[in-house]
């Protein structure tokens, strides 16, 4: 059997990962699917402790983040098409208005 | 080494180089197809460790729904314009990323296993033992989620729409 410490070490990786996409990309769809890497990083956290744990929890828990995780990008893309219909750009660093 | 191992590797391995291909391609449709391929490798992972009714949920949500979804934007929008590249935030962005990674790493591999891993029963796992667990001690969060995926779908028919 595989220990854990495997799984925990995989998901930390594929989560850096993800850190390093939101951080170094500037297109905005990349990054919501940087974040999308991320949260399914976790997800497999919860689902390796809820098998090594022998409890149902871990699982219920990923079910609900998948459930924000769709809400989520239904709503960061909904975002992404309207702004995108103002500036005609998907460049984050072009969305400086706020900035001082 | 255990066949089990030898999978797991294989795997791993494969889940990384996907999810390297999600962040480093240039051309958004192949990070999106790459982020397919890694979505299911995880779903392969979740099957592996005794939770088939989430793998399946992962395959048919994530790497159905939701990246039709980007795709369907990616399709409407066409963004043609490759990014600029930027060396310092690559630099800056990189090493952060690094050292998050190693501090994680750190901790996950000091981390105790649980003393006697339960060995799986039959059900567990399975969509029964999921639901009894889904309507019987979280049945609120499961409402509230209905109420929050509702809320997201009036938000993205009001945030997409064309105005006149």
């Amino acid at each position: 059997m595989v220990p854990l410490n495997y799984y925990l070490i995989l998901s930390a990786v594929v989560f850096a990962i993800g850190v390093i996409g939101v951080l170094i990309r500037r297109n905005f769809i990349v990054i919501l699917m940087s974040i999308e890497l991320m949260l399914n990083a976790v997800n497999l956290t919860f689902i390796a402790f809820s098998r090594f744990l022998g409890s149902m929890e871990g699982q219920v828990i990923v079910f609900f983040v998948m459930a924000v995780a769709a809400a989520e990008a239904v709503v960061g893309l909904g975002i992404i098409i309207a702004v995108f219909r103002h500036r005609q750009t998907l460049d984050p660093s072009e969305m400086q208005l706020l900035k001082w | 080494m255990a066949p089990a191992l030898i999978l797991f590797f294989v795997l791993a391995a494969l889940l990384v180089i996907t999810s390297l291909m999600v962040v480093f391609q240039r051309n958004v449709v192949h990070s999106a197809l790459s982020l397919v391929a890694a979505l299911f490798l995880i779903a392969m992972f979740f099957i592996m460790l005794h939770a088939p009714m989430v793998g399946v949920l992962q395959i048919l949500i994530y790497a159905g729904a939701i990246m039709v979804l980007f795709l369907f934007v990616i399709m409407l929008l066409n963004p043609v314009a490759l990014e600029r590249r930027r060396g310092v935030w690559w630099g800056f962005g990189t090493v952060a990323a690094l050292i998050l990674g190693g501090l994680l790493i750190a901790v996950m591999t000091g981390t105790e296993p649980p003393p006697d891993p339960m060995a799986a029963t039959e059900l567990f796992g399975s969509p029964e033992m999921l639901a009894k667990s889904l309507f019987s001690d979280f049945v609120l969060p499961f409402e509230i989620a209905s109420i929050l995926l509702l809320v997201a779908i009036v938000g993205a028919v009001v945030l997409a729409k064309r105005e006149h």
